[in-house]
């Protein structure tokens, strides 16, 4: 038992050891609470649910321990053999659970009947997967482009390419063309894909969904009004050799931002629509 | 009436010996032990292979970049990893434990279908043989994930149809070595072995088995939808021809989560027979622990969504697919606490057998923990596929069925082999063991919780930390694995004689016959006595 402390610390100290000249030094812990109303919630959830988890655990274990402590032969410890079963224990530790359980379960469910509520949204973006890029389709407004994973980080993810993706900035999470929302603004996505299944996830937003060829799943989000800001993700479905390559941003604005982007946007694409048709 | 074929050469007075030719005796054997050795052999075999996969992912996520290995070939290691890891390694391993342990303990001479037995693990090293030759086709190994999910199984080369036959193959070696087990306890038990005087590692089997008669063929409709949809122009899962790509997964995943609970439930069965031995106490609950593993076992059969809460369900099914898995904490629970109380007042001592079960309970529970975060639906989205799911299946495979079939293993060992072995080696690969599997999936919580995804070659440099704790811990973990086989190998080779009853507070009747088992075991059935005094409950 006294080993296993000891021991963890000097992995711990030697890995501090490692990585100290890294200035991303990110040794995260949780879940981020995001930047979504629904975020917010989930993240809440998230954290009762862990609490309780860690009730329980301090319960058990400590029962656990206590026996392992208390009970033993070495210590001349005499066993109960009469102690078969106790249908009062039994009753008690079933009963027990299933209350825990209901009260998960209502919150959970009032979340997620809330998450399933795509009404009322006021913009909406179709996002198509492709191996291995995202494409994004402002419905209505005449806007679509394709996002790609940013050059650096391209050529910095070769194999071997002798780059230091910590020279990168945001090493695999930049891409060329962002997402570019308004904040404060309930958004719908509709997500398909073109080949395989591909999900997109952007933990601030706290939004994952899969995009399936042939179907159209819907999600959405509303960045806070004070959140503007870039949140990154990744393609979270396996999807391929370079399924770890078709990042998502995000980009957020103020409403009035967002329709000044969206106005050059519609100018810029506007004289290539000849030669596309 | 099964064995009495081959038992008629040579004289019946004494115990008959094992055939001297190694064809005999290894190849063309239908005795119960010789094949469970077999199929202990192999699943250690494949432990390594998959242990090898293992390390070349971990070695490759040792820091950000692409160091080693191209993202083709990273794809092909998580999923023949996977694949070697449950149905190469684990499987087999449960397999072998009930082909050695399930006669002895009901006191039957042999297997009810010898000559299947033998059939169904001949199969293995074919099948396998067949899916790890795929590493050399032109296109590669299998990079599409161990659940193959259409479209992207289906952009597969010729490892493709190879890695189908094998799958095949080994549902096929499955679902014989299941009827056996469900022959054998239902027929062959001793006269006075009634069912609820059995050890809990036959009941966990017994419900096992069922599981696995019930799904490896659910598997293998899936996985031969695919192969016509590849090659003879059906379209099950191609929206084009009107299929759903959606619809595989539900059929998969109703052979996948009762398929997690085939390697855990024969878990169960060892950690419910070590902990009374050590804590010189009878099991608390024996009748609760017999229904909660039934329980387990429907459960596992009306789950399978929460694999994919993600696709993009109705509310009505993904609050169900939520309820019900929630649930599943209620007979866990049971068998935790049960676990729990009989230790409580016992008298408990700590040799290897003992170490590895009270490992399995602390860190299975915590296995359990994660499994009951995820069935939460709105906060699953943010862990699905995540490595916060990596770790959580870890934790129940790793520390949990791993670590029983290790127990199970340390505490039988003296009764296969005759000898009692190193103990203060088999501490040693305790402690190493628990406290690397520790260093390496622990973080993997941190990182899931990040934001980092699942089979991703590259990671952005945010996860550089843990990820390199992760590493280390791998190659610690893979590295004090080697401690085992030699142990084994020097077990058998020799030590001090070990009793017919190694543990001192161990019951059941593989305790009542020397060691080493003889070749032939229970000819003459057991009398009611000898069943009551051994039996789990004493009654």
């Amino acid at each position: 038992m006294l080993r296993k402390p000891g021991s963890l610390s000097a992995v711990a100290a030697f890995v501090a050891a490692l990585a100290a000249p890294a200035a991303h030094a990110d040794w995260a812990l949780n879940m981020p609470r995001g930047v979504t109303t629904m975020s917010q919630q989930i993240y809440s959830l998230h954290m009762t649910i862990f609490w309780w988890c860690v009730a329980i655990a301090v319960f058990v274990f400590g029962w656990m321990i206590t026996s392992l402590v208390k009970f033993r032969h070495s210590q001349g410890a005499v066993p109960d053999t009469q102690m078969l079963h106790s249908t009062k224990a039994e009753v008690i530790w079933t009963i027990i659970p299933v209350v825990i359980l209901v009260i998960l379960a209502i919150p959970a469910a009032r979340t997620l009947i809330h998450l399933e509520d795509a009404s009322g949204t006021q913009l909406t973006v179709k996002i198509t997967g492709y191996q291995w890029k995202w494409q994004y389709e402002y419905l209505d407004k005449g806007v679509s482009y394709f996002s790609t994973l940013s050059r650096d980080s391209d050529a910095a993810r070769q194999l071997q390419s002798g780059v230091d993706p910590k020279t990168i900035p945001d090493y695999l999470l930049s891409v060329d063309n962002p997402l570019v929302v308004p904040v404060g603004t309930k958004i719908r996505l509709l997500l398909t894909s073109q080949d395989v299944i591909h999900a997109w996830w952007v933990p601030d937003l706290a939004v994952k969904k899969d995009a399936i060829p042939g179907f159209v799943n819907e999600a959405w989000f509303e960045v806070q009004a004070d959140k503007p800001g870039t949140y990154r993700g990744q393609c979270a479905e396996l999807c391929g050799r370079d399924h770890g390559f078709m990042p998502i941003v995000v980009v957020a604005k103020t409403p009035a931002e967002f329709e000044a982007w969206l106005k050059t946007q519609q100018q810029a694409s506007l004289p290539a629509a000849p030669n596309a048709g | 009436m099964a064995n009495s074929g081959h038992a008629a050469h040579e004289g019946h007075d004494d115990h008959h010996g094992a055939p001297k030719s190694f064809w005999q005796r290894w190849v063309v054997t239908t005795n119960h032990k010789d094949i469970g050795t077999l199929y202990l052999i192999f699943a250690g075999v494949m432990f390594f292979v998959g242990g090898l996969m293992a390390l070349v992912i971990r070695a490759e996520l040792f820091q950000p970049g692409l160091q080693f290995v191209d993202p083709m070939f990273f794809n092909s290691m998580t999923t023949m990893h996977a694949l070697a890891m449950i149905f190469g390694a684990v499987m087999p391993a449960w397999v072998g434990l009930a082909n050695w342990m399930i006669p002895l303990q009901v006191g039957a001479p042999d297997m009810a279908l010898p000559r299947m037995n033998n059939f169904s693990f001949w199969i293995m090293p074919f099948a396998f043989t067949l899916l790890l030759s795929t590493l050399f086709t032109g296109s590669g190994a299998p990079a599409g994930g161990w659940t193959l999910y259409p479209p992207l199984s289906l952009q597969g080369g010729d490892s493709f149809p190879m890695a189908i036959f094998a799958i095949h193959m080994m549902g096929a070696s499955s679902i014989m070595g299941a009827i056996n087990v469900i022959v054998t306890i239902m027929n062959m038990r001793a006269p006075g072995m009634t069912l609820l005087r059995m050890p809990l590692f036959c009941w966990t089997w017994l419900i096992t088995a069922y599981l696995l008669i019930l799904v490896m063929p659910v598997l293998a409709g899936a996985v031969t939808m695919l192969l016509t949809d590849h090659f003879f122009g059906t379209s099950f899962f191609s929206a084009a021809g009107g299929g759903d790509p959606v619809m595989y997964q539900h059929i998969f995943w109703f052979f996948g989560h009762p398929e997690v609970y085939i390697l855990i439930l024969p878990a169960f069965g060892v950690v419910s027979e070590i902990i009374p031995a050590f804590s010189r106490k009878p099991l608390f609950g024996y009748e609760s622990m017999v229904y909660a593993s039934a329980s387990i076992g429907f459960l596992s059969f009306i789950v399978w969504a929460h694999h994919m809460f993600t696709v993009g369900m109705p509310l009505a099914g993904q609050l169900f697919f939520m309820l019900t898995t929630m649930l599943i904490a209620v007979p866990t629970g049971v068998k935790v606490f049960n676990w729990s109380a009989t230790m409580w007042k016992g008298s408990l001592s700590f040799e290897p057998p003992m170490l590895f079960a009270v490992a399995f309970l602390f860190l299975f529970t915590i296995g359990g923990f994660s499994g009951l975060m995820l069935s939460i639906v709105p906060a699953d989205f943010q862990y699905q596929d995540s490595y916060f799911v990596v770790a959580h299946f870890h934790y129940v495979l790793v520390p949990g069925a791993i670590f029983a079939i290790m127990a199970g293993i340390y505490y039988w060992l003296p009764k296969w082999s005759g000898h009692m072995y190193n103990m203060s080696l088999a501490k040693w690969h305790f402690w190493l063991s628990t406290i690397f599997v520790n260093v390496l999936f622990f973080p993997q919580h941190f990182l899931g919780l990040a934001g980092m995804p699942r089979r991703i070659p590259d990671y952005s440099v945010q996860f550089a930390d843990w990820n390199m704790v992760s590493s280390i811990g791998a190659f610690g973990f893979g590295l004090s694995q080697l401690l085992m086989p030699y142990l084994v190998w020097q077990c058998v080779r020799g030590g001090a004689a070990a009793k017919a009853k190694a543990w001192e507070g161990a019951r059941g009747l593989e305790w009542e016959v020397p060691s080493p088992a003889p070749y032939h075991t229970w000819e003459t059935a057991p009398d009611e006595a000898t069943i009551i005094h051994a039996s789990p409950t004493g009654h």
